[in-house]
């Protein structure tokens, strides 16, 4: 059964991933433009990282019959210096008319600071006004819930239909509202934090598929690139039937990304 | 809405084993602070043994109200994010 994995930083993963997620069914995976680890020098090295995305990456993915596609924006980690932030959202415009990029992300808070708010409110204008899908990043550990409940109602303040906008790291405290608020849900499928398959595997039980996907969010941090086969094989040995472990890892993704009229497995 | 597909017995018995070793683990993991010799406890620990109280509880949702309680409750943006990082626990708690 192929699955897609919507969200993973394959910049930071080497092809021996590539070709071990091949071999466990993945046929395509989105990419959001992330924190690389350290804060970048300068407004071109975002340049560069997004050329990275845009063309390096589908290549090397395409060799190993995945499909490949992105999203760009400045991450919340580096949006602190708001004129550095601004001058990253100039370049992202000349990127949307690549074939591949499918909207802005993964943007939203890491800290909940007013900068972040800001940068993040600027980059929802531009997906507003170029008609973009949103992929959100919600924060970390403690900052989570605030920082979710911030972002949806920025996301209020806006003209975007929910239902093209993703939150992505919902856990136990957020998946709800963030469902009852219109919007798609993902869950992040990581070793520490976030959510494990087997407690993704229970939000599955307790709130269904409707508008929910799984991601591995893999990236050059502690984090697994075969989550999503990993949390499949969890639904399956529960007894669930094939058609909600496809739901869940293939048609959900492929109806949220399609969304975007890029969207392709072929 | 989907029912779980496992009845409790069997969710039991292909369970059980896994979460005594992590019950086991923050044992350890809690001795091993103490033969450290530190007086003070550290706010995630504390927060940590909180969370254990809301485990004794018999009510359901226990993973909602867990994740609550290690969470930042105030609502307002703050001024400026002196750091990247996240501790797992709120700073007050
Ligand atoms: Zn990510």
């Amino acid at each position: 059964m192929s699955y897609i994995d919507p969200h993973i930083h394959m910049v930071s993963r080497t092809t021996d991933d590539y070709q071990r997620m091949a071999q466990a069914g993945c046929v395509a995976i989105t990419e959001p433009a992330f924190w690389a680890g350290f804060d970048r020098s300068s407004s071109q090295g975002f340049f560069d990282y997004f050329r990275q995305l845009t063309d390096t990456e589908p290549k090397r993915a395409a060799t190993y019959g995945i499909k490949h596609h992105c999203w760009l924006c400045i991450n919340p980690k580096e949006a602190e210096d708001v004129g550095f932030a601004r001058e990253v959202i100039s370049i992202i415009p000349e990127f949307l008319d690549c074939p591949t990029v499918l909207g802005i992300g993964e943007i939203g808070l890491n800290k909940n600071s007013k900068n972040e708010l800001i940068i993040l409110e600027e980059q929802l204008a531009l997906a507003e006004s170029a008609n973009q899908l949103v992929l959100v990043h919600t924060p970390h550990l403690e900052d989570k819930l605030k920082g979710t409940n911030l972002i949806m109602d920025a996301i209020d303040n806006t003209s975007l239909d929910p239902t093209r906008v993703l939150i992505d790291h919902v856990e136990e405290h957020t998946i709800k509202s963030v469902l009852d608020r219109g919007f798609w849900a993902g869950m992040t499928l990581y070793p520490d934090s976030k959510c494990t398959p087997q407690r993704a595997a229970d939000c599955i039980e307790m709130y269904g598929t409707d508008r929910l996907w799984i991601n591995s969010a893999g990236d050059w941090g502690p984090s697994d690139p075969l989550a999503v086969p990993k949390c499949r094989l969890e639904l399956a040995s529960r007894g669930h039937s094939e058609e909600l472990i496809n739901t869940i890892s293939f048609g959900n993704p492929l109806d949220f990304l399609s969304k975007s009229g890029k969207f392709s497995i072929s | 809405m989907q029912d779980n597909q496992m009845t409790s017995e069997e969710i039991v018995d292909r369970y059980f084993l896994e979460h005594r070793a992590k019950v086991l683990d923050i044992a350890a993991f809690l001795d091993r602070i103490d033969r450290s010799g530190s007086k003070e406890k550290d706010f995630r620990i504390i927060a940590l043994l909180k969370c254990i109280d809301e485990l004794q509880s018999g009510d359901e949702n226990r993973t909602k109200r867990i994740l609550e309680l290690l969470s930042d409750h105030s609502i307002e943006p703050i001024d400026v994010a002196s750091t990247k990082g996240a501790s797992g626990a709120p700073p007050t708690s």
